[in-house]
């Protein structure tokens, strides 16, 4: 008998055995799922993986298909950078904030805008009232923008910034006040999410239609590659949409269907491949079930590399490389018993580290109740700081590459990503199926199904349907001065009555030209906001252009 | 045939979050209601005129965004302007559990925090409908 017949009766002995055992012991459950509802099996062995061409689909760290990382050494050469998603009130309160996280070891800064400014409105439009500094912080003008990053050197951190509709104003602010710290914009590293594509799927905060959204982003890309070279484009982000309720493999999917979508609307715009796909950037969620986790960002990787390599004909491996940033799943916190949430996060945050991610923002306890304290964000961090320097996991890259469930796992992730491609890519590519709604469909149905479950306890939260306490409610939430609208609309006309209005004027003039013809569309922007336009006024501009979206409501 | 209870569950100010909205409007939808779910960035305004187009009985707001002290009671207010203060309006997302008396002063019968089971909501409206 060959070395894989011994095993395969030793399998089939084991199983006979197992059903006699679980015919006697009933198992805990009737069908054991993943977090995602894929069928776990009882047993791995290696005959699950024996089919493998071991280099072909796992390959080695920092080697195509990637799977094992992209970097060689992974975290022995360098840990992946602690980012916490901050910003709350006025740019004077944020900043305080950010010089906090930095002080506390954190390693790059990221920023959350409120949602006006997500949506291109100043803080004195109708429709910010009650909003204004709220989920994030309030951007008018450059000058809250200096007032954001006074005494950080830009060219000593990197910093990520979650802006999607008006990406090329809030990067062009940010080149703006690198340029008055005598900072060069080659010199400046970061990344702007600039993914529209999520945002009509799953978060919200569109602007204008597909065509002239499209535009915006790969006048981004241009620029970029010229100017701001070590810059990350676009964050092509799986991370509402598993929020919004996708499971594993929906997020993957989607989000590569969208990544696929903008290297299109590069192509066709003109651009060379490679030329933009090396700063193409990912961002996931990391949920609860770890093994599946963590083989979900394995299996990302492989099909982006495949994807690039085969489909779009990239040559430089950079533009191979699937490069991500993670953040520990919001929709898993509970607002019941939210101290539970460190362990949760803590789970979270190790499916991240052995899936290999570039950075990671860790959510804090109190998320599902509020903005976090500053306590919150102190345990979460360290929560990263305890895998990085205590666990161990960090030492080897890949620790978990040879398990048979979780490359099983990996494969299985991987096809069932492959399906999905496939028939977005029958629908028209990713553009067309969010315009037909199957994207959200596929997304409202899988939220549906999880809610279902754990009403009816098939799933257990803990703390939530089983596990429960009376408890009295939280102290110490962040409360948001409701007077900071005020003064940020105090500080945009105070702004108005002593800047160049002509100036402001012309540019505005150029940059709706600009907007009607071809030109790339980063020089004027950045024009107008050195001459103080308002982000709200920039986006008017290019409002009364481009329209605005108007969304297919459907549940 | 009897009438269905007719619910506007709709999404004040800017807010994108709106997997709790869809997911109670398929529950109540399940429950025998006819549902209108309004969509994003809806102004209070928007939101009354929609109730009052469509004959509704329940009003069911969701925010996330902590945008609630301003918006919810807004809702109730121009309501009781048209005459409409017999719809039910309640809320639900994230809404730390010290705004709930104010909110509750302002005429929003209930808020639902999360982790709130669908079939509490369900319930709630079956008891508390003001209208017959």
């Amino acid at each position: 008998m060959s070395d894989s017949e011994k095993l395969k009766a030793a399998v089939e002995a084991w199983s006979a055995k197992a059903d006699k055992a679980a015919a006697r012991y009933p198992e805990r459950k009737k069908a054991f799922v993943t977090g995602s509802n894929a069928p776990v099996n009882r047993l791995y062995s290696p005959l699950d993986t024996e089919n493998k061409d071991y280099l072909e689909s796992v390959g080695l760290p920092g080697e195509y298909p990637y799977t094992r990382g992209v970097q060689t050494t992974m975290y022995r050469g360098r840990l992946w950078t602690m980012r916490q998603y901050a910003g709350f009130a006025t740019a004077e309160e944020s900043n305080a904030r950010y010089k906090y996280l930095l002080a506390q070891g954190q390693t790059g800064l990221s920023v959350a805008f409120d949602l006006p400014t997500q949506i291109g409105y100043d803080s004195d439009h109708a429709l910010a009232a009650g909003e204004v500094g709220k989920v994030g912080v309030a951007i008018d003008s450059l000058e809250d923008m200096e007032t954001l990053f006074a005494g950080i050197p830009l060219d000593k951190v990197s910093t990520s910034m979650t802006i999607n509709a008006p990406a090329s104003v809030l990067l062009a602010m940010y080149i703006a006040v690198a340029e008055k710290q005598g900072v060069s914009a080659d010199k400046l590293e970061g990344t702007i999410q600039n993914d529209i594509l999520k945002e009509y799927i799953a978060r919200g905060t569109y602007i204008y239609p597909p065509g002239p959204s499209m535009r915006l982003i790969t006048d981004i890309f241009a620029y970029c590659s010229a100017k701001v070279p070590n810059w990350n484009t676009i964050s092509i982000s799986g991370y509402h949409i598993r929020e919004a309720g996708a499971t594993a493999v929906q997020e993957v999917a989607f989000t590569l269907a969208d990544g696929i979508a903008y290297v299109e609307a590069a192509i066709k715009a003109g651009l060379s491949v490679d030329d933009f796909a090396p700063r193409l950037s990912f961002f996931f969620n990391a949920h609860n079930d770890l093994f599946e986790e963590v083989a979900k960002f394995r299996a990302a990787r492989r099909v982006w590399a495949h994807i690039m390599k085969e489909r779009f004909g990239a040559k430089n491996p950079k533009s191979l490389m699937l490069r991500f940033h993670t953040q520990t799943g919001g929709s898993t916190l509970t607002a019941q018993q939210p101290e539970n949430n460190v362990v949760r996060v803590a789970v979270q945050a190790l499916a991240a580290v052995l899936g290999g991610t570039q950075s990671l923002h860790t959510n804090s306890r109190d998320e599902a109740l509020a903005l976090p304290s500053e306590d919150s964000v102190r345990i979460a961090l360290r929560t990263q700081q305890i895998l990085a320097y205590e666990s161990g996991v960090a030492e080897t890259p890949d620790p978990l590459a040879g398990s048979y469930y979780v490359e099983s796992l990996t494969d299985s992730i991987e096809t069932g990503v492959l399906a999905y491609i496939r028939r977005i890519d029958d629908l028209g590519g990713a553009v067309k199926a969010i315009e037909k709604g199957y994207i959200q469909q596929e997304i409202q149905d899988s939220a549906y199904a999880w809610q279902m479950d754990v009403e009816k306890n098939e799933r257990i939260v803990v703390g939530l349907n089983k596990f429960q306490v009376k408890e009295a409610s939280p102290k110490g939430l962040l409360r948001v001065d409701p007077v900071v609208g005020e003064r940020q609309v105090a500080k945009l006309a105070a702004l108005k009555a002593k800047r160049d209005n002509l100036a402001v004027k012309d540019a505005l003039a150029a940059l709706k030209k600009a907007a009607e013809g071809e030109d790339n569309l980063m020089p004027p922007i950045l024009s107008a906001v050195k001459a103080y336009a308002s982000l709200g006024e920039i986006c008017d501009v290019l409002r009364n252009v481009f329209g605005e979206y108007r969304p297919s409501v459907m549940f | 045939m009897e009438r269905k209870i007719r619910v506007i569950v709709a999404k004040p100010g800017l807010d994108g979050h709106d997997r709790g909205a869809k997911v109670i409007a398929r529950a109540l939808r399940d429950a025998g209601m006819e549902v209108i779910y309004t969509g994003l960035r809806q102004t209070p305004e928007q939101i009354v005129q929609a109730a009052l187009q469509e004959d509704a009985d329940v009003v069911a707001l969701s925010i996330l965004s902590g945008a609630h002290n301003h918006l919810f009671p807004r809702v109730v207010e121009l309501l009781k302007e048209k005459g409409a203060e017999d719809i039910l309006v309640f809320g639900g997302g994230v809404i730390p559990e010290d705004d709930i008396p104010f909110l509750k002063s302002k005429g929003i019968a209930e808020v639902f925090g999360p982790g709130t089971p669908t079939q509490t909501t369900v319930d709630f409206i079956k008891t508390h409908l003001k209208r017959s």
